[in-house]
């Protein structure tokens, strides 16, 4: 029995827009991923807590609120708080390329704008998440 | 997993971690449990396991959360499993059940699992016995399992859960289908979920009709009426829970069910191997013979048949 990649798909915070998450979502399920989608509105506990329980490999977070550089150094401090620095964190939405970078140096790990192809956001998530799955089993 | 990895694991479950407990999930999920689940084993055992069925839509997960809210209400630690189908072609999964949950995600006396069926008919995934058995282990007393959206066949639950809650919903179908054999057959209590849904009373009568025709044991399949999204009939469908739970041990059904619970693990994983070992012994290419035939070589060659 293969040790199937495991990924948290999240929305956080007042933003309603699921469908890129959603896409997303079901790109990685057809990649062979299992994917577990949290629904809208969540907390960045809430987030961090889904990925431990269900052993996530990955988070990936959409926002498209704006609210970016708020919630994706939440997400991060809270993966530090919970000693699950070895979850990978990516995430995608409207975010400009200035706060990208910020994002990617503060340890968001890849962050996906729209456009972005399908296959370029699945190809990531199978090498990184591999590799913390292949050290996991 | 090697077994320095094996042992930090046990010690961190041991030690009332949820993220070990994580791990030791994926474990048995990848096919890598058995020292987990035997270094573990003899801590479960105490947990009270209710298993909910019932059509996709029906309101299963609706009903876990509900249940939930009730059991965190009275001070019970409480496990969650929900298992949703994986897909035929691309073995991924999309895994929904949480959002109904969301609620409980932060309450550290709460763990909730997502499992996909991976492949696994019967309505749960292969893992889900080792992963409710891990809960108990972990100290969970109350453990919720919810089957994916099934159809008529879908009945392994029973054989997994102290107390089989099958959900059905209002308008779907008539009387017939509720003689038919299958999963009407395995509920400890019926439940009418959407209960203001103007058939609703007409469902309670034909479920009513139909236990009134029907065989069972001692104990005769409770009808609760609920409309879960609005916590009504929750107190009622959790009396009833305990009324079942009382029962089994009154009866002493309760050690009998335990019994068959252990046989079924064993079969399913005594099954899974032997499948796995069969799955590379069939011989496709071989003009001769039908399947049967090809079948009985198969075997043959791992010496199970002569």
């Amino acid at each position: 029995m293969a040790r199937r990649l495991r990924i948290v798909v999240a929305k956080a915070g007042l933003d309603g827009h699921d469908r890129g998450a959603k896409v997303i979502a079901r790109a990685l399920r057809d990649a062979g991923m299992e994917v577990i989608y949290t629904g809208l509105f969540q907390t960045p506990e809430q987030i961090v807590q889904t990925a431990i329980q269900e052993d996530a490999d990955g988070i990936g977070l959409s926002i498209l609120s704006g609210a970016h550089m708020t919630l994706f150094p939440l997400v991060l401090e809270q993966l530090r708080a919970q000693g699950a620095e070895d979850v990978v964190f990516f995430g995608g939405g409207t975010i400009p390329p200035d706060d990208a970078a910020a994002l990617k140096k503060m340890g968001v790990q890849e962050v996906f704008t729209p456009g972005a192809p399908l296959q370029e956001i699945v190809d990531f998530v199978e090498r990184e998440c591999g590799k913390r799955a292949l050290l996991s089993s | 997993m090697t077994s320095d990895g094996t042992l930090e694991l046990i010690r961190d479950f041991r030690a009332g971690r949820p993220r070990a407990l994580a791990r030791a999930i994926t474990a048995c999920e990848s096919g890598n449990g058995a020292r987990v689940v035997a270094e573990l084993y003899a801590l479960a055992g105490n947990a009270t396991t209710v298993g909910i069925t019932g059509p996709p839509g029906v309101g299963k997960s609706t009903l876990s959360a509900a249940l939930v809210r009730k059991a965190r209400t009275l001070g019970r630690r409480v496990g969650v499993i929900s298992v949703d189908p994986s897909s035929p072609f691309s073995h991924g999964a999309l895994l929904g059940d949480r959002i109904r949950l969301a609620e409980h995600f932060t309450d550290p006396d709460v763990f909730i699992r997502s499992m996909a069926s991976r492949g696994h008919l019967g309505g749960l995934a292969g893992a889900t016995a080792d992963a409710t058995l891990l809960m108990d282990a972990f100290g969970f007393q109350f453990i919720v399992v919810e089957t994916v959206g099934a159809g008529q066949s879908e009945v392994e639950i029973a054989e997994l859960a102290q107390t089989t809650i099958v959900a059905l919903q209002p308008g779907s179908g008539d009387s017939v289908q509720l003689l038919k054999a299958g999963i009407v057959e395995i509920a400890d209590i019926f439940v009418v979920n959407k209960g203001d849904h103007p058939m609703a009373d007409q469902l309670r009568r034909e479920i009513r009709s139909m236990l009134q025709i029907s065989e069972h044991g001692a104990w005769v399949p409770e009808l609760v009426t609920t409309q879960a999204v609005h916590g009504q009939g929750i107190d009622e469908l959790w009396d009833a829970i305990e009324r079942h739970a009382a029962y089994l041990v009154e009866s002493g059904e309760l050690e009998q069910r335990k019994r068959e619970r252990f046989a079924y693990q064993v079969r399913s994983i005594a099954a899974g191997r032997i499948r796995a070992l069969v799955d590379g012994r069939i011989d496709v290419g071989s003009a001769a013979g039908d399947p049967y035939d090809a079948a009985s070589q198969a075997l043959a060659s791992l010496g199970i048949e002569e």
